[in-house]
């Protein structure tokens, strides 16, 4: 079981307030992502839940018990940090061992399970081998053994894929997504990245400067952005966001139109402009476009498939109207 | 140096470096000879002193007069418990400061850093009223109680340096996996920073060994160390080079090799930190 | 990283320590402030009483306090002119690579470890020795008359002496901070025209302050409390030619008995470590937060 709940929780070191009163439920077996730009606090948010911090006010329950002021040894949950934090003179075996040792399990037990992590890892010709001798895609496999040997009521990972390279990134996601279907344990997850969001989660949690601003499943994220924020940081490319009187024709201050909801065309369209930089990719093709007259920002756009442009060519562009979000002045979604 | 130095300046460096180097050494390598010689030939000029005959004799009667061994074994006790019970009490000290900082842990590392510039003499007086009175006076008991305190700055600030620089994460990571505070101590702390705690026990073996004030002061005969045991030769009766070059070579030879194996950490411990 | 919990554990955790110290500074601290009034006597027990100032008034005006002074401010000014100049310069020598680097280097750092009762003992007699001591023996090798250097030069000869045993700790520590400095500075600094004694100056000079401000306050702290050099070797004189504070407030009170007058003068030596010591640490403190 791992349902969480916090309630009114706000945390502030000295005078900076750094969570201001916030509510969050976390269902069992849930994926949930925490993210946001760096010093959003989401880091902070997922400490509070492990106990690594007290919070300032408010309350955390875990599976209903109030958990508050357990310490986090207590509070049957599990961490993979962002540096893996292994123990550098301990074998892998001691390692994912280290967890049951400190809760007293019998030594048959802890090796039928260390050896069960190890195979579903793929660690298990490294098991007497030193952190220091693996790679960095080992080292967290290894993290993660640590992690599910105690079969915790869920999983907190910080941040935990960005030493890895690109590939080796996209790799270790889809693993992790795979240990979640195989386990089906509370998952909390704290990324920047919001293509490992959209990736991973059943619920998003986007967060700036500890607020909330949204919560919901990947496709009502990017569908339905409550907010210019939560628009822009949601998606890639990047949503074009548009002011002015264009904006104001549709009657909102700002509308903002994502670069696939874009069609590009060399004969004619609503909007005309010029080609910057046009990345040919094979599946798709980005275009960067400059002087439409709609605002000093290029705007992008994403085309399926190849389209032969080149830096300087006349284009016109059509929005997709029923996939034109619409913002208030306050930036809210109207 | 990743430049190519002319085989004919390195020579020349060479030579000059290793005559320093002599020159430098020289003062040890010379009571190691002269402890293999006999009085009479000890005081002879240093090219009969070379060619006379080697013996082991002021070995013999350094240890048969004055009891060689007994002195030895107090250094020993002294320098070894006054670090071991400072490391006792530095280890969780720095922990603390290292791992859990709050406002005033810089202010109350540089008040450790003051109290080992208070003038021993300035406190000369009242320490020997006091173990007079306690009866600790000329006890290996009091020299360990003295040294663990003035060396205790030393020890937590090397600790503190040697701690600073292991990941909070992992302690962390320790705490997530069910471990006490206790656990987190002996079975990821400590472990960890052994390399460290190995230099700071070696340095500060080293330090207490030698250290000659609080030992002259407060020893006369039955738990003297070494230091006060050479001392004893500063009023010589009839020829004694020998017999003094013979408990010399004794009294620094264990320190001089645990130094050479410390000397990287030396710079560290002994600038608290400030050069690495 | 911080719980009510663990800061809770870690201040259990410092406690003893900062007990210990705390008892170990000020439970000594006030004996001799106090003692520092009284009219006590170890020889005389049972008649202290308190006579104000007069202790003070007695060790200030002693002119044995004055040539003290001097003597502790020379021994431990000229002690840390030779050891931060030649440290350098033995720095400088052993940072060029040469042949058997390794070795030499043991052999430099070799006097640190040596304790202090030998060192002085050994050059007290096997160097010094107007009959036996080598130099000695060298002088008369050349036709020279024997120096007799620690009755006509006694606190030269200690500064000598304590000169070897701190050289090595200049060295080593000036030594690690020079191998610490990039190549490439020197090599950019070779670019643009600097030469060898431009490129000590304007380079190597500025990298080793930190390094020297080190070995400045950490020496002073020990030079400061030179004993055991005097003690075997001059016992002080002749006279008090070579008395530095920390002798004469040793010999007031624990070879004439004297507790006050000695606890008086263990004020004043408190007093002037501590300015040398506020000084120093200002400075130390600005370097460490670099």
């Amino acid at each position: 079981m791992g349902r969480i709940t916090l309630d009114k929780v706000t945390k502030s070191f000295g005078e900076v307030n750094v969570i201001p009163p916030l509510d969050l439920t976390i269902n069992d077996g849930e994926f949930v992502v925490f993210v946001g730009p760096s010093g959003c606090g989401k880091s902070t948010l997922l400490r509070l839940i492990a106990g690594l911090e007290d919070v300032t006010s408010g309350q955390i329950r875990i599976d209903g018990e109030d958990a508050t002021d357990m310490p986090p040894a207590k509070r049957g949950l599990a961490m993979v940090f962002q540096s893996y934090a292994l123990y550098p003179h301990m074998s892998v075996r001691k390692n994912i061992a280290f967890p049951m040792k400190m809760a007293g399990m019998p030594q048959d037990e802890q090796n039928r399970r260390i050896e069960a992590a190890a195979k579903s890892l793929n660690l298990t010709d490294y098991l007497d081998r030193r952190p220091g001798q693996l790679s960095g895609g080992q080292r967290q496999r290894v993290a993660i053994g640590r992690a599910i040997v105690r079969e915790p009521s869920a999983f907190l990972f910080d941040e935990p894929l960005s030493n890895l390279d690109a590939a080796l990134r996209v790799n270790m996601r889809l693993e992790i997504s795979e240990l979640h279907n195989a386990l089906k344990t509370t998952m909390i997850y704290v990324t920047h990245d919001q293509v490992e969001a959209m990736t991973m989660a059943d619920k998003i949690v986007v967060l700036r400067a500890g607020n909330i601003e949204q919560v919901g499943s990947p496709l009502e994220l990017y569908k339905t952005p409550r907010n210019e924020f939560v628009a822009g940081f949601i998606g890639s490319p990047k949503m074009n966001l548009i002011r002015g009187e264009t904006a104001a024709q549709k009657g909102a201050a700002t509308i903002g139109i994502r670069p696939e909801h874009l069609a590009a065309s060399t004969e004619g369209g609503l909007w005309q402009g010029t080609v910057g930089v046009a990345e040919h990719l094979g599946s798709d093709t980005f275009l960067h476009v400059h002087d439409h007259g709609l605002g000093d920002e290029p705007l992008t756009v994403r085309v399926d498939g190849e389209m032969a442009v080149r830096h300087g060519d006349r284009i016109f562009l059509t929005p997709d109207e029923s996939k034109l979000h619409r913002f208030d002045k306050q930036g809210l979604r109207i | 140096m990743a430049r190519n130095v002319t085989n004919r300046r390195k020579a020349v460096v060479t030579v000059l470096a290793w005559l320093v180097g002599l020159a430098i050494f020289f003062p040890i390598l010379w009571i190691f000879i002269l402890s293999f010689k006999s009085e009479g030939d000890a005081i002879k000029t240093p090219f009969e002193v070379l060619g006379s005959a080697w013996t082991f004799e002021s070995y013999a009667t350094v240890q048969e007069r004055s009891n060689y061994f007994r002195h030895f074994w107090n250094s020993v006790v002294i320098s070894v418990g006054s670090t071991l019970i400072g490391l006792l009490i530095a280890i969780p000290a720095a922990w603390a400061m290292a791992f859990v900082p709050g406002k005033r842990t810089k202010d109350v590392l540089m008040w450790m850093l003051s109290t080992k510039m208070l003038p021993p003499v300035g406190v000369l007086v009242p320490i020997y009223l006091l173990f007079r009175n306690l009866g600790l006076l000329d006890t290996r008991l009091g020299l360990v109680i003295v040294l663990t305190l003035i060396n205790l700055p030393i020890i937590v600030w090397m600790l503190y340096t040697y701690f600073k620089e292991i990941p909070g994460e992992i302690l962390e990571a320790a705490r997530m996996d069910g471990a006490s505070l206790k656990n987190e101590l002996i079975h990821v702390l400590t472990p960890m920073a052994v390399p460290g705690i190995a230099s700071t026990l070696l340095l500060n073996i080293i330090l207490a060994w030698n250290e000659a004030f609080w030992t002259l002061n407060l020893t006369a005969a039955k738990a003297a160390p070494l230091t006060a045991f050479i001392a004893s030769y500063s009023s010589p009766e009839g020829l004694f080079y020998a017999k003094l070059s013979a408990a010399s070579t004794m009294a620094i030879a264990p320190i001089l090799i645990m130094g050479w194996f410390s000397q990287k950490q030396l710079v560290r411990g002994l600038t608290f930190g400030a050069v690495k | 990283m911080a719980t009510k919990a663990s800061r809770a554990a870690a201040r259990l955790m410092i406690s003893p320590a900062v007990l210990l110290l705390l008892g170990w500074m000020i439970v000594p601290l006030s004996m001799t402030l106090y003692f520092s009034f009284l009219r006590y006597n170890l020889l005389m027990p049972g008649m202290e009483e308190f006579t104000g100032w007069t202790n003070y008034r007695f060790f200030l005006t002693d002119p044995a306090f004055t040539a003290a002074l001097w003597n502790t401010l020379l021994l431990v000014g000229g002690v840390l002119l030779i050891t931060t100049v030649g440290g350098t310069l033995l720095a400088l020598l052993m940072d060029q690579p040469f042949w058997g680097q390794g070795i030499v280097r043991i052999l430099v750092i070799a006097p640190f470890f040596v304790m202090p009762t030998v060192s002085a003992l050994v050059w007290k007699n096997m160097f010094m020795n107007p009959v036996n001591g080598l130099f000695a023996h060298v002088a008369k090798f050349f036709g020279l008359q024997p120096y007799d250097f620690l009755a006509q030069a006694p606190l030269g000869s200690i500064i000598f002496i304590v000169s070897w045993q701190w050289l090595p700790f200049a060295t080593l520590i000036l030594l690690t901070a020079l191998q610490s400095l990039d190549q490439e500075q020197l090599e950019a600094a070779e670019m643009d025209g600097a030469g060898a004694l431009s490129r000590f100056f304007y380079i190597m000079l500025p990298h080793l302050a930190r390094a020297i401000t080190v070995v400045i306050l950490i020496q002073t702290i020990f030079l400061l409390s030179v004993f055991a050099e005097i003690l075997v070797t001059t016992n002080g004189g002749p006279g008090v030619a070579s008395t530095n504070l920390t002798y004469l407030i040793y010999m007031q009170s624990l070879l004439q008995f004297d507790v006050g007058g000695g606890s008086a003068g263990g004020v004043v030596a408190i007093i002037l470590a501590n300015i040398v010591a506020i000084f120093l640490m200002r400075m130390i403190g600005k370097n460490l937060e670099a």
